[in-house]
This record gives structure tokens, sequence and C-alpha cells, in this order.
């Protein structure tokens, strides 16, 4: 048993302190050590996209991450793209509007991906949109209503949502 | 946890970092991590130390200076993407990047780690490959530069041996104004490529070629250079039977064949791509003289 590592990591602007082993991955802290279960994890070797999460606000596979890399960084789950008060992101509603989500397992991962490209690019046409979520697998293969959502947050021009 | 057990360690320094290198038994260098935690996950590789060179002062960063281009090991394979100096001065590689996995990969990997992986159809070493750099190399005592004929030495295995790590990537810029291409066959975007080609061409005032790179990805263990279609077409002025002539050469190399594609269908991959690389490369070329003279 390898010796644990204290860490605190910043998670939609909590602060977590805890002590992990180096070989956890920072899909399984979130979802296991502080119970953020948003993030998904699917293939687990940074294929599927479903992990993706923002670090220091860049799109990332926390599975392809420690946690302790994560120490003393910024990290934003799915579950911190609402705002406060539950209100959806713009983003989050055009998901909902354009039947974006099936069964919804690769959801978490593609708005973390479409929220940064939004915020780095507010008005992005189709073939960037199609380009940016090829990180991203839906295997319910709904390609069409997700960029169509994000077409939709485009246009309501506060796609980064919050 | 699907990784085995290690010990994480965070030098800030590239003395601390070779000096862990060389005292702890096992260990691996992490950069971006983007094939590295892969494979840990996958339990093909089970280091009991891991190195995070993250941390370490300076050896990240674009710089430029006259015609020497370099690039710090850990520089993310994003900040080449975004970075206007690259898209200015070495055109192949902003046009490879784009190529190199995913927006979330490219936002951690990194140049280094994808030259030291050395997956036989990466894009970067390929790019590297077409610009003849030279691989910057520290070890306990001493730095040496590698040029990237040298670097690659077998399947997924480099010249930088266990007590070293690699710091940089050294080009020498071509001319304002040169051709560039770079082009790939994957299933899918974003897929590991099949077969890539990268090309480089410098013209005359007259569209003589006077200098010219051609490398191939994805056919051999390391990228492949085709000295033998460089010289065939230095000082020529490319046209159409030309450009297929020399394509037929790429077509007849010993090529890779597993799973994922045939010996047969690597060969017409090489063929079919090195000429769509030699003719945009030409083209590219001579709207740059004709935007230059006007």
């Amino acid at each position: 048993m390898t010796v644990k590592q204290a860490i605190s990591v910043t998670v939609n602007g909590k602060q977590y302190r805890r002590e992990v082993e180096p070989r956890l991955t920072l899909a399984d802290f979130l979802r296991h050590e502080i119970n953020l279960t948003g993030t998904h994890v699917g293939c687990e070797h940074g294929v599927c996209g479903a992990c993706t999460i923002l670090l220091n606000g860049l799109s990332t596979r926390s599975c392809l991450t420690f946690a302790v890399q994560a120490n003393g960084q910024q990290v934003t789950t799915i579950e911190g793209l609402a705002a406060p008060d539950g209100t959806l992101s713009p983003l989050q509603q055009a998901m909902a509007d354009n039947h974006g989500l099936q069964c919804g397992f690769c959801t978490p991962g593609m708005l973390i991906t479409l929220t940064e490209l939004l915020r780095d690019d507010p008005n992005p046409d189709e073939a960037k949109i199609r380009e940016t979520i090829t990180g991203n697998l839906c295997r319910c293969t709904g390609y069409s209503g997700i960029v169509a959502a994000a077409r939709q947050a485009a246009r309501h021009g506060r796609g980064a949502g919050g | 946890m699907k990784p085995a057990s290690f010990e994480y360690h965070a030098p800030k320094t590239l003395d601390e970092a070779l000096r862990q290198l060389g005292s702890l038994d096992n260990a691996k260098i992490l950069a971006g991590g983007q094939s590295l935690v892969a494979m840990m996950n996958f339990r093909v590789v089970t280091p009991d130390h891991l190195i995070d060179v993250n941390h370490v002062e300076g050896l990240s960063g674009i710089t430029i200076k006259g015609k020497h281009l370099r690039i710090g090991a850990t520089t993310r394979q994003r900040d080449l993407e975004f970075s206007a100096e690259i898209a200015q001065h070495c055109p192949l590689m902003r046009e490879a990047i784009l190529l190199v996995g995913h927006r979330q990969t490219r936002n951690r990997g990194t140049i280094g780690g994808s030259l030291a992986h050395a997956d036989p159809s990466a894009e970067l070493p390929n790019v590297c490959s077409a610009h003849d750099a030279k691989i910057e190399i520290h070890g306990p005592n001493a730095r040496r530069l590698v040029p990237i004929a040298e670097f690659g030495q077998t399947f997924m295995t480099t010249a930088v041996e266990a007590n070293e790590i690699l710091t940089a990537v050294e080009i020498e810029l071509w001319p304002a104004g040169h051709g560039y291409s770079f082009l790939e066959y994957a299933r899918r975007h974003g897929d590991f490529a099949i077969v890539g080609v990268a090309a480089l061409l410098d013209l005359d005032n007259n569209d003589r070629v006077t200098r010219a790179a051609l490398s191939l990805c994805g056919v051999d263990a390391m990228p492949r250079r085709m000295p033998k279609i460089e010289s065939a077409i230095t000082g020529q002025v490319l046209n159409e039977e030309i450009i297929a002539d020399v394509a037929d050469m790429a077509g007849d190399i010993d090529a890779l064949e597993d799973h994922h594609a045939s010996k047969v269908y690597r060969q017409h991959l090489a063929r079919v791509l090195s000429a769509r690389g030699l003719r945009e490369a030409n083209e590219r070329a001579r709207r740059e003289k004709i935007r230059a003279a006007s």
C-alpha cells in the first residue's frame, strides 16, 4: 500500500482536502472521495470523453489525470455549470430543448467540452462544433441534437453559462 | 482504481528530476500523461515511481531567435495550436497539430511526450523529421543534441536513455514563403493516422524546387524521410507528371502491416498522400511567391 498524499483541490469553487493514493485518478476522486457523481467514467483510457472536466478552465480527461496532479488547482465539473439556484446554463437548457441527451451517459463530458468551446469562441460554425466534439463519443449516436443545442446556445450568446 | 500503485514525485528543477530518475528504481517521467496514463490504466506500464515534470522550471515555452525555433519539452500541444509564432514561422506544425488527438488531449499533451512516446503514427515526430529537428536530451552530467534521424530506434524506443530526460526540440526554420503540407488518413478525425505525410518545399523565382523534404509516418516504426524523392524533385519545376512519378517511389516502400491496414494499403496511401502533399506544398509556395511579388 502506497503512502497517501494530502491534497487540496478546489472543485466548483469549493475547497476539498483529502488524503489520497497517487494512483487515484481525478475521475475517481470526484466520484468516490467527494461524491460528485455527475462526471461519468466510460473507457478509462482517454478515448470516450465521458469523464471530461475543466482543469484550470481547460477541458481535460479526468481519467488520464491523477488527483495528486490537481493539488492546488481549480476543477469545474458538470455540477458546476448551473447557477447556484439550479437555473440551467443556456447550453444545458439548449441540450434539453433540442433533445441533445438520450441515455445521458456522454452528456456531462459533452457539456464540459462545449462550455469551453463557447467560452473561447462564442459563435462557432457547425463544422467547428463537430470537430470539437470528436473527442466525446455518444453511443446513442445523438450527435444532431447535441450540435443543434450548441448552435442554439451560441445564438443565445451566453453559451459559457452561469 | 485501475493503475498499479506508485509513488508520485513533483520536482521543481531539472537537476532534482534527474537525481530522482537516477536514484529511484523503475521510474517513469510523466508529462501530459495522455499516452502514459492510458497505458498505466491498462497496466501495460507499471512504474514504481512517477516523476511529474509539469512543475519543472524552464521546461516549457516557444522561443524563436532568427531562424532558430526552440520548443520546451512540456510545451502543451494546445500552446502550439494557438501560437501565432508557430502559425507564421512553422506552418507545417500548425497544420499537423490540428490532427493530433482531440481538444481535450491537446490541452494536456506535450510535444516532448509525443516524441518520447514515439508512436509510429504520431504527427509531431513526423513534423520534426521533415524539419530535421534536433532533440535536446539532458542526462546526469551532460546535455546532448540528437538529430531526429537518429532519435527513433525501433518501435516506441528512442535515443533517450533510462537516466535521461528529453528537454526540448530545436528546429531551423525554412525561409518565409516556403510551401508546406501535412495530410493524413485516419478512420475518424483524431484517430491514429494509418499513414501521414509531411511535405516542405522551397521554390526559386522560376518556381524551380530549391529544397525539398518529404517524410511519412505510419509506414514504419518511426517517421521515414524520402531522400530519393527529395533529390529527384530538387531543381525541377513540379508538374502533375513529375509528382505522379515520384509518388510511385513512395508507393514502393516496405510498409508495416497490422490489423489496421495491410502493407499494400499503406503503400497505396503513401503514394496518394505523397502526391497530394507535394502538390499542395507546391501550390502554396507558388501563391506565396505571387503574393510577395505583388
